[in-house]
């Protein structure tokens, strides 16, 4: 198991290096950030005092180790629009994202898995077609179309929800959720409850008909505990990675569940910084994105590792 | 010797889209106790839907058990010492489930696959002792490590909480025995258990099938489709072909003095030691019908180089041509023989 992660663990540095040497270099081909910088009528001699400023005018492999060397303590510069380190505008908007990603992802958890079970273990059934039906729709209606009939039935209609913005609740210094998540939570959780959906049900079809399950019907075994031990332990390897990479995406903030709910997010904030070119702080996030992924997938390896014991031991 | 297990007139049938398979068309056959069955034929042939459908294991829908009977003659009823049989296929989910892994054991082919590649070894043994014996997890651990010895594998108590991946072929089959024994069954039915093996693993759980029958006083249905296996083993001999048993004798009558023109062919078809490469061996021509659409006839007519007019016009019930010995053909091809 050590030697399973430790490999793991190589693969994921090295990928993060490879993020790092694309976010450098995609700057780099997307123009001169000092011309965004300075206003149009700067003279050249204003431009080259800029680059020298910014260290812009080195060699190229000398600012790419700089950068590196920087970005290894999570340092990626002062974002240009609000003068402020990246990093921290990151940390700043986390908690909203974190609270709307968890979110979305429980409400994921509690409807696919069991819908996807029931439709798995009764082929053909009604709650087959309405489970099938539910995971098809889940994955082919575009949040953010979900987002706006929501807003329309359940803010503006109904008035049971906030159509925007995000209010917490302070509690014994612990800064808690309200039901301002409920609405984009729901429309976010839409296409992984659907992917769960899907999922679920193939495993447990296709693990009923395995010969260990029928084994265990063959030693006596009630259905309810082959179900439990058996199939649902089984069942639940292929589960653990999407789970994983899909809490990777939430987690890395929706661009557009974020915008139309006015959600104090990184997708938000990544949507800005695009908006006003703010090269730090699209580095700084696309980075932070791909460091939350991978160490997502590292342990989403790990936990894919005590559940299978064929791994574990490999 | 009295019998165990008596099934009459077995009829299986699987509803799927392109049409009902007529699997098993009344097969009958009886058990007695101590004795070892072997259950022959090609595959396709219905040796695994036989058993299966005793037990109920069949998946339902597509499987549809449509008649006959199964009447299981237990003599280990401790509760009352009610010696009447039950018929499994009456039974009810609760009814089979105290058979299945209690009274009837069963051994499967792959054991790679036949047992959970995400559960302990001593897990899955404990988990029959406890549902039917009512064992706390302890005792049910103790007992476990026993039958790993019994069945012989070594470090029973370090392995007790080993991966089936950890294990070697023969191993698993191992387990798989101690799984079906460990509730000291009457009857353990061994769905090729041997066919992944190679023929040194082979003959070892062939010879351990065998002490632990004689030890526990079992009665063995052992399925294959290895005829050397069933002459070194079985006290009698079902053959199968088509859904139907089409003949059933006692070892040394099957080998020596064959009834149905569809075991003569089998036999044929057997390499013989000291002639190999003489000349080639025997084939069946043909192949078996479609059991989507059985023929109304003698199923095995149009591969049958004997088969006369009757042969096309019904099915031939099976008779007893010699004591014990019973085939269903129309001619007695055992009688012309010296």
């Amino acid at each position: 198991m050590q030697k399973y992660i430790f490999s793991r663990l190589v693969q994921s540095l090295c990928i993060l290096f490879g993020v790092l040497f694309i976010v450098f270099f995609m700057m780099q081909v997307t123009g001169d950030p000092v011309s965004l910088l300075l206003s149009r009528h700067a003279t050249p001699q204003e431009v080259e005092e800029m680059r020298e400023e910014l260290g812009y005018n080195r060699p190229i492999l000398i600012q790419f180790t700089s950068f590196v060397s920087r970005a290894v303590v999570g340092d990626f510069g002062r974002s240009f629009r609000h003068k402020q380190p990246a990093m921290d505008l990151i940390i700043e908007r986390l908690p909203a994202t974190v609270e709307l990603a968890v979110t979305a992802l429980l409400i994921s958890l509690i409807l696919g898995i069991p819908l996807g079970l029931i439709s798995g273990s009764n082929p053909g059934s009604f709650w087959d077609v309405i489970s099938r039906g539910t995971g098809l729709l889940g994955q082919t209606i575009p949040n953010f179309w979900l987002a706006l009939i929501l807003i329309l039935v359940f803010s503006v209609n109904l008035g049971w929800f906030p159509s925007f913005g995000r209010e917490t609740w302070h509690f014994m210094g612990l800064t808690l959720p309200t039901r301002s998540v409920i609405l984009p939570a729901f429309s976010l959780s839409l296409f992984t409850m659907g992917q769960l959906i899907r999922f679920t049900r193939s495993a447990v079809l296709e693990i009923r008909s395995e010969d260990y399950v029928r084994t265990a019907y063959s030693k006596g075994i009630p259905d309810r505990k082959v179900y439990i031990r058996h199939i649902l332990r089984n069942a639940s390897i292929p589960l653990i990675s999407i789970v994983g990479v899909q809490f990777g995406y939430l987690l890395s903030g929706s661009i557009y569940i974020e915008t139309i709910f006015s959600w104090p997010g990184l997708g938000n904030l990544l949507a800005e910084s695009i908006g006003n070119r703010d090269f730090a702080l699209v580095q700084a996030i696309a980075f932070f994105s791909s460091f939350v992924v991978v160490t997502l997938n590292l342990l989403t390896d790990i936990a894919y590792g005590l559940a299978d014991p064929r791994i574990r031991y490999e | 010797m009295a019998k165990i297990l008596e099934v009459n007139d077995l009829i299986t049938r699987f509803y799927t889209f392109d049409g009902v398979v007529h699997a098993l068309s009344g097969v009958s056959f009886d058990l007695d106790e101590g004795e070892t069955l072997g259950i022959v034929g090609e595959s396709g042939s219905g040796k695994s839907v036989t058993m299966m459908s005793l037990l109920h294991l069949l998946p339902t829908p597509p499987a549809r058990i449509e008649g006959g009977k199964a009447l299981f003659y237990s003599n280990r009823n401790e509760q009352n010492n009610n010696t009447d049989p039950v018929d499994l296929l009456q039974l009810d989910k609760s009814g089979i489930r105290k058979i299945r892994g209690g009274k009837i054991g069963f051994i499967f082919q792959d054991a790679l696959s036949a047992l959970n590649p995400v559960m302990t070894i001593g897990r899955q043994i404990s988990e029959t002792l406890i549902e039917h014996l009512g064992m706390t997890v302890d005792e049910a651990k103790k007992r476990s490590i026993e039958l790993l010895e019994y069945v012989g594998i070594p470090e029973a108590e370090k392995r007790f909480s080993a991966y089936p991946h950890q294990f070697s072929g023969g191993m698993r089959q191992r387990t798989m025995i101690a799984v079906a024994i460990a509730c000291n069954p009457e009857i353990i039915i061994a769905d090729e258990p041997t066919t992944a093996l190679d023929v040194t693993v082979q003959a070892q759980i062939i010879e351990l099938v065998q002490r632990l029958k004689k030890e526990m006083k079992m009665s063995v249905i052992w399925i294959t489709h290895d005829l050397g296996v069933v002459a070194g083993m079985a006290d009698r001999v079902l053959v199968m072909y088509a859904g139907s048993a089409v003949e059933i004798a006692p070892v040394d009558d099957l080998f020596y003095n064959p009834g149905h023109p569809y075991t003569i062919k089998l036999l044929g078809a057997l390499p013989k030691i000291g002639e190999e490469g003489q000349h080639r061996l025997e084939s069946i021509d043909g192949t078996p019908p479609d059991l989507l659409s059985p023929p109304a006839h003698c199923q095995f007519a149009w591969r049958c180089p004997h088969a006369a007019e009757k042969c096309w016009q019904a099915v031939p019930a099976a008779r007893e041509i010699s004591p014990g010995h019973h085939a269903a053909c129309f001619f007695d091809f055992a009688a012309r023989r010296p």
